[in-house]
């Protein structure tokens, strides 16, 4: 159980780190100075959240690893996210459509978390997240419809984001024998519990933003395992640089 | 004519008597020029100054250096931000101001035209360059326009994390391997000479300087700054067991200040004449994100046309 | 290059630093929304835990005095001492009024 648990954690704490390193690439990128700001501080939560998490998997594993030996010390096929958040940026409507379908299953997978769950340490830290990414689920959501009910242009291409990002989401929920122990022992739900209220959410969100979830039978999925796309060897490769570089140095 | 004569009489008087003067009071167009040149290139200077740090968030060796480091760069953007709002008050649009950014009628300090080329660069950064800039910017909290001075006084309140963050990566960096502490010694190297020619010209030569200082909106001199950044900043280099590039360097037991060599500003000027390492790359950049992000700007506005719209038809019907 | 009646409205920002006091302006920004005032103003404004509450307004919105008629509107009240409780005398043995 405690290695499943383990892997467990690892997978919450990585969808929050690669997440953030992504957007953190937006840093003095963004559309607008307000919005670069706003992604700053999305990108700061979420690496608050993956520190704390990577912090406790670290400390109960006993083999001496802090956060940063979970971060810069696994390759990619160690990493436990989503596909999803490893994608590319992109452009803007990419990456805030990646962040609406992303922030609304985090929310519902927080909720429970921190309200359901028998590990008082894993629900504290999600009480905390929770306040974020319910703060994260409105502002991805209100660009959503900006840019999907915006001008014709920002409606044809933020569908097209959709279109493309769309098949990465089946990912999200599904179970393996790491999430069915996990729920047995009461840790949190199955991953297809959040299905039903995620779809409804994100139905009615892209209906006010007048667009379609579109027709896909392609299923993306893998990262769960360490299966990822190309993109994250290089995402990694660039984050763990220094410290790969000169090993055992203090930063 | 007799009027204007008054006004300004009146004007002057305020500025002596330390009072200060508000967005809408009347101010020569001289006084409204000077600062809208001084907090638009302070501005610019805050946003350009993004990414020389931005690059290497997606690098930090640490979490908690990622962290910090973010957190710094955004506080730039929120720094820019102020700024630019102070600056419209004068009666300019932001967007005439990123105009004159983006086809390079406007300037913004020279530092940030030099590369970040190791994480060591993160700490000389904000030790020196931050350092370099609190100096100058403090005494603008008090400037006699009062947009300007009360955006001074939270960006000041905010940076003074900054320096702190810069000096600590290079104490860890000089106590560590000996690898790092020629990371240290390098960086220090590049941008001791550079954090002194943010001052700006000497006093001799300074264009603005004179009517600047009468007007209130500079409170001392580009000199007397820098002497004071040199006399406070050698004794933290020597606390960090750096050696300060400078031959000529010595402590001066009559005046009770550090001498320090000649500056060369034939390299000043070539920097802010567009010749510096990354002048292009920069102003690249920039254009870019603006360019980039038209349609999404565009987007948000025909939305809340609509919305508006919606909602005022809402009322009619009901 | 964009043209400058493309740009965002601007907003000025009051924040409620806590409860029991004021909203106070502390600045402005551009938002194409009022949502997004908000949510701007949050990340801009309070990062440093500075507020419990926001106001947004747009700032075409405010009616001001003039300053060139400061004069006119405020030194009127200047002679209304009788206004301020020390313009009255009272008796020693009368600690507290």
């Amino acid at each position: 159980m405690e290695a499943q648990e383990h892997e467990w954690i690892l997978r919450l704490a990585d969808d929050a780190l690669v997440l953030a390193q992504r957007l953190s690439e937006w840093c003095s990128h963004g559309p607008a100075l307000e919005e670069d700001i706003a992604l700053s501080n999305i990108a700061l939560d979420l690496l608050g959240q993956a520190r704390a998490m990577l912090t406790l998997a670290g400390g109960r594993e006993g083999r001496g690893r802090d956060e940063d030996a979970l971060a810069y010390f696994r390759t990619d096929s160690e990493y436990r996210n989503a596909l999803l958040v490893e994608l590319p940026n992109g452009h803007f409507g990419d990456t805030i459509t990646r962040q609406m379908l992303f922030d609304q299953f985090a929310v519902l997978r927080y909720d429970a978390l921190a309200n359901q769950s028998v590990d008082l340490e894993l629900s504290a830290i999600a009480s905390k997240a929770l306040k974020e990414v319910r703060y994260h689920a409105a502002h991805s959501s209100q660009w959503v419809v900006r840019l999907g009910d915006g001008t014709e242009e920002s409606h044809q291409r933020v569908q097209e984001s959709l279109n493309v990002l769309w098949p990465y989401t089946e990912e999200l929920f599904e179970d393996d024998a790491v999430s069915q122990a996990c729920a047995a022992a009461g840790i949190l739900p199955l991953n297809a519990s959040f299905k039903e209220v995620w779809s409804s959410q994100v139905q009615s969100i892209l209906s006010e933003a007048t667009l379609s979830i579109p027709e896909s039978k392609a299923l993306l999925t893998g990262g769960r395992n360490g299966r990822h796309t190309e993109h994250l060897s290089y995402m990694l490769a660039e984050m763990q640089v220094l410290q790969r570089t000169y090993p055992g140095a203090e930063w | 004519m007799t009027q204007e004569m008054d006004l300004n009489q009146r004007f002057e008087q305020y500025i002596a008597a330390d009072q200060k003067i508000e967005a809408k009071d009347w101010m020569p167009d001289a006084y409204r020029k000077t600062l809208i040149r001084q907090i638009s290139q302070h501005a610019h200077s805050e946003i350009i100054g993004m990414q020389p740090e931005g690059n290497w968030i997606t690098r930090a060796p640490s979490l908690k250096r990622k962290s910090i480091l973010l957190a710094k760069v955004q506080d730039e953007a929120g720094h820019g931000l102020y700024l630019y709002s102070a600056a419209e008050t004068l009666g300019i649009s932001r967007d005439e101001m990123l105009d004159a950014l983006h086809t390079g009628k406007a300037k913004y300090s020279s530092i940030f035209n030099y590369p970040t080329l190791t994480w060591a660069d993160m700490g000389a950064v904000g030790w020196l360059v931050d350092g370099a800039a609190i100096m100058n910017q403090v005494p603008l909290c008090k400037c006699s326009y009062g947009p300007y001075a009360r955006a001074m006084v939270r960006v000041c309140k905010e940076e003074s994390f900054h320096q702190r963050q810069g000096f600590q990566i290079m104490l860890t960096l000089s106590q560590g391997t000996a690898e790092q502490k020629e990371l240290a010694q390098d960086a220090f190297n590049r941008w001791w000479w550079p954090s002194l020619m943010m001052f700006g010209p000497n006093d001799a030569t300074s264009k603005h300087s004179e009517q600047s200082m009468r007007w209130k909106i500079k409170r001392f001199s580009n000199d007397e700054l820098r002497q004071r950044f040199v006399d406070m900043t050698v004794p933290q280099a020597e606390l960090l067991g750096l050696t300060v590039p400078d031959a000529d360097l010595k402590w001066n037991e009559v005046t009770g200040h550090y001498d320090f060599g000649p500056i060369d500003w034939g390299e000043f000027e070539q920097v802010v004449a567009g010749n510096g390492p990354c002048n292009r790359e920069r102003i690249d950049t920039r254009v870019t994100a603006h360019e980039n992000g038209a349609w999404v700007r565009e987007a948000a506005t025909a939305y809340a046309a609509k919305s508006s719209k919606r909602a005022s038809s809402q009322n009619s019907a009901a | 290059m964009s043209t400058p009646n493309t740009e965002w409205p601007l907003w000025e920002v009051f924040v409620r630093s806590k409860q029991g006091l004021s909203h106070k302006h502390v600045g402005s920004l551009h938002a194409a929304d009022a949502a997004m005032a908000i949510s701007n103003a949050r990340d801009v404004y309070t990062r440093r835990q500075e507020g419990t509450s926001i106001w947004v307004v747009k700032a075409e919105d405010i009616t001001a005095s003039t300053p060139s008629e400061k004069d006119v509107m405020f030194d009127p009240a200047n002679d209304k001492v009788y206004r301020h409780p020390t313009f009255y005398d009272l008796p020693d043995e009368i600690k507290n009024m």
